[in-house]
């Protein structure tokens, strides 16, 4: 309850602080991406946090700056045969395969169930063909309260031989230019960290008039069971996720930020406050908690109460104050 | 309500070799229920996941909770040093447990295999806690060898049946051997074990038409639900994934065997 108070308080100051009066000592925690404003920087990743629900008995959504959703296709997937997740050092692997079951379930149970609360909603978007995308963002554009998309181009290309949207720059391009043409929400890409050059992918995301990049996906990883001899996943390999990635994905934020204009969504590996404002320093707008959720359930409030923290202790007044800062 | 919490060692001790027996002072105890599981978290921050263990018993006042596992790797190494007084971080109590209420009344059996014997004893005590006189609980364990651990204590709710894969105690084979050559009939089946066992015993409830209760057991990360990794395939469109697929963490761990493509 108190906590829910201090938060009351802060966003009481939002309206101040726009006229001007920002009450001293209480920082201002909002960010925006894409002309959309947040109550604050921190959200949840993609396929970490469902659609909330499983969550919402830990912690309260309410104080979250926007829920990310589990990727949506425009049909029902079944995902990949299990082991789907495997632990390695730090982190962990998954191979899910983006089981989801399609928009029209998603359109009728999820959203309204997200409404209720007082946070943003994203919809993480994936598809196999840019027609899929196509038909699930057009679906998206009936519903107001998605104020943004994320596009998952990690999905493998049917038609390219299975390399994923996200690894190919003209790929990335055109699947940006055509979904840039559908959608009503901002378009938010979602990068493959799995690629030689970031930058060039980044670059081609902005140029087909993306709004927003969000960084990174999972590293393609393998691990063997040596006693087996078997691969640890039925998929073989999996995406590696968790803290052990953090160094290389604040890197990756940092040389984006550097590349282009567009505003970043951060992740990778973030389990504590200082990990976010590595991120934001680094040059992201906002930050997504993934993996580490499932270790720590209360991981986003906490990371948000350390922020707020931070931000009172070294008087930092505003997030912008915080973004892109390091030197 | 599921929480994560802070739960102090009482006891533990080997109760065979490699398989511990640990009682944790924790109020979600009171929430728990025979076949549920707990998420306990190891210490060593390379190993973040937390591992699923069954809980074998909640204390009558429901301020603690006894898990019994075997050493399997990594993070079950790190718990059995735990002693009196260690503190250990849990998240629960997990999944949708054992429908003890479908044993009033009739002839069961509880089936372990392994280290799918611990569940069965919370499981024992409450449906003979609810039971009534035309409650018979018929207990068949499976073991590899003459450590039979917990089947004294699964001796208090009803008679124990042993097979083992060496023949050094009881039948000779596993529990679908001790069911046919001691004849044991039964109208309701709970089990856990390994899951060549409960295909076994899948078949034989479907031969006999009965129902089967299995745990069924999956990698997990998240332990909530949210992951999608511990998914097992379904007879039926699962009603939370709208393909056929449910969660074993949270639809589960126990399904009515016929509803389970295992
Ligand atoms: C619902 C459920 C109930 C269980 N109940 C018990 C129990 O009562 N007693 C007991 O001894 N064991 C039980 N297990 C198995 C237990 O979870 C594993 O033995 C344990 O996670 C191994 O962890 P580790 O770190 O020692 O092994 P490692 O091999 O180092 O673990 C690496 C990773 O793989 C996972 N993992 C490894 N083996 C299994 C497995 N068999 N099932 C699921 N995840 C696994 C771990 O959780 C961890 O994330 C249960 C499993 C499930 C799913
Ligand atoms: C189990 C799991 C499922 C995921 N599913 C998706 C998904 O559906 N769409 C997507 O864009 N990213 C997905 N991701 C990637 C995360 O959103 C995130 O980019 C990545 O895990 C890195 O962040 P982290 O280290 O904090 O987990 C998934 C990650 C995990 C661990
Ligand atoms: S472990 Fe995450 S859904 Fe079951």
């Amino acid at each position: 309850m108190a906590e829910e108070r201090k938060l009351g308080i802060s966003r009481e100051n939002h309206t101040k602080s726009s006229s001007g009066e920002q009450k001293k000592g209480v920082p201002d925690l909002r960010t925006t991406i894409a002309g959309v404003e947040f109550k604050n920087p921190v959200m949840t990743a993609s396929g970490t946090f469902g659609s909330g629900m499983e969550y919402g008995e830990f912690v309260d959504l309410n104080r979250l700056g926007a829920v990310v959703t589990k990727g949506v296709a425009n049909v029902p997937w079944p995902g990949n045969p299990t082991p789907r997740v495997a632990e390695v050092y730090g982190g962990m692997l998954n191979a899910i395969g983006l089981q989801n079951p399609g928009i029209d379930v998603f359109m009728e149970r999820d959203i309204p169930f997200l409404k209720q609360y007082d946070t943003k909603i994203i919809v993480n978007v994936c598809g196999k063909s840019v027609q899929d995308y196509i038909d699930v963002v057009e679906r998206l554009s009936e519903e107001p309260a998605v104020a943004l998309l994320e596009i998952n181009v990690s999905c493998p290309n049917v038609k390219e031989g299975a390399i994923a949207f996200g690894q190919k720059a003209e790929a990335l391009y055109n699947i940006t230019s055509e979904l840039k043409k559908h959608a009503k929400q901002p378009i938010m890409m979602k990068l493959s960290p799995n690629v030689t050059d970031i930058t060039e992918m980044a670059r081609a995301a902005e140029a087909a008039g993306a709004d927003a990049l969000s960084l990174i996906n999972t590293i393609t990883g393998m691990k063997i069971d040596i006693y087996k001899r078997k691969f640890v996943l039925a998929n073989k390999t999996g995406g590696m996720s968790g803290p052990a990635i953090k160094p290389i994905a604040v890197r990756m934020v940092y040389q984006v930020a550097q590349a282009v204009k567009l505003p970043i969504l951060g992740m990778g590996g973030i389990a504590t406050a200082e990990d976010a404002i590595e991120f934001l320093m680094a040059g992201a707008s906002a930050v997504s908690v993934g993996a580490m959720n499932f270790v720590n359930p209360y991981a986003t409030v906490e990371v948000l109460e350390g922020i707020e923290a931070y931000m009172k202790k070294y008087q930092v007044e505003k997030l912008s104050d915080l973004i892109g800062v390091v030197e | 309500m599921k929480r994560k919490v802070t739960s102090k060692v009482i006891s533990q001790k080997e109760i065979s070799p490699a398989i511990f027996d640990l009682w944790l002072e924790t109020d979600l105890a009171a929430e728990a229920r025979a076949g549920q599981f707990i998420g306990v978290f190891p210490k060593d921050k390379s190993t973040l996941l937390p591992r699923p263990i069954s809980i074998c018993k909640v204390r009558e006042d429901g301020k603690a909770l006894r898990i019994v596992y075997r050493i399997a790797g990594q993070g079950t190494r790190e718990f059995s040093g735990l002693r009196e007084g260690d503190e250990v971080q849990i998240m629960g109590p997990l999944g949708n447990g054992f429908p003890a209420e479908a044993g009033l009344g009739k002839k069961v059996f509880l089936m372990g295999g392994g280290i799918g014997i611990p569940p069965m004893v919370e499981l024992a005590k409450e449906i003979k806690k609810q039971s009534d006189d035309n409650t018979v609980i018929q207990s068949i364990m499976g073991y590899r060898d003459a450590d039979t651990f917990l089947s004294e204590e699964l001796g208090k709710y009803g008679e124990v049946f042993i097979a083992t894969e060496d023949g050094s105690v009881g039948t000779k084979g596993n529990v679908m051997t001790a069911i046919r050559e001691k004849g044991l009939e039964a109208e309701v089946i709970f089990a856990c074990g390994p899951m060549p066992m409960l295909r076994a015993i899948k078949s034989y409830a479907q031969e006999k038409g009965i129902p089967a209760y299995i745990s069924l057991e999956e990698h997990m990360a998240c332990g909530v639900g949210a992951c999608l990794g511990c998914v097992v395939k379904t007879r039926e469109v699962d009603h939370h994934s709208h393909v056929n697929n449910a969660r074993i963490c949270t639809d589960g761990p126990v399904f009515e065997a016929g509803d389970v493509e295992i």
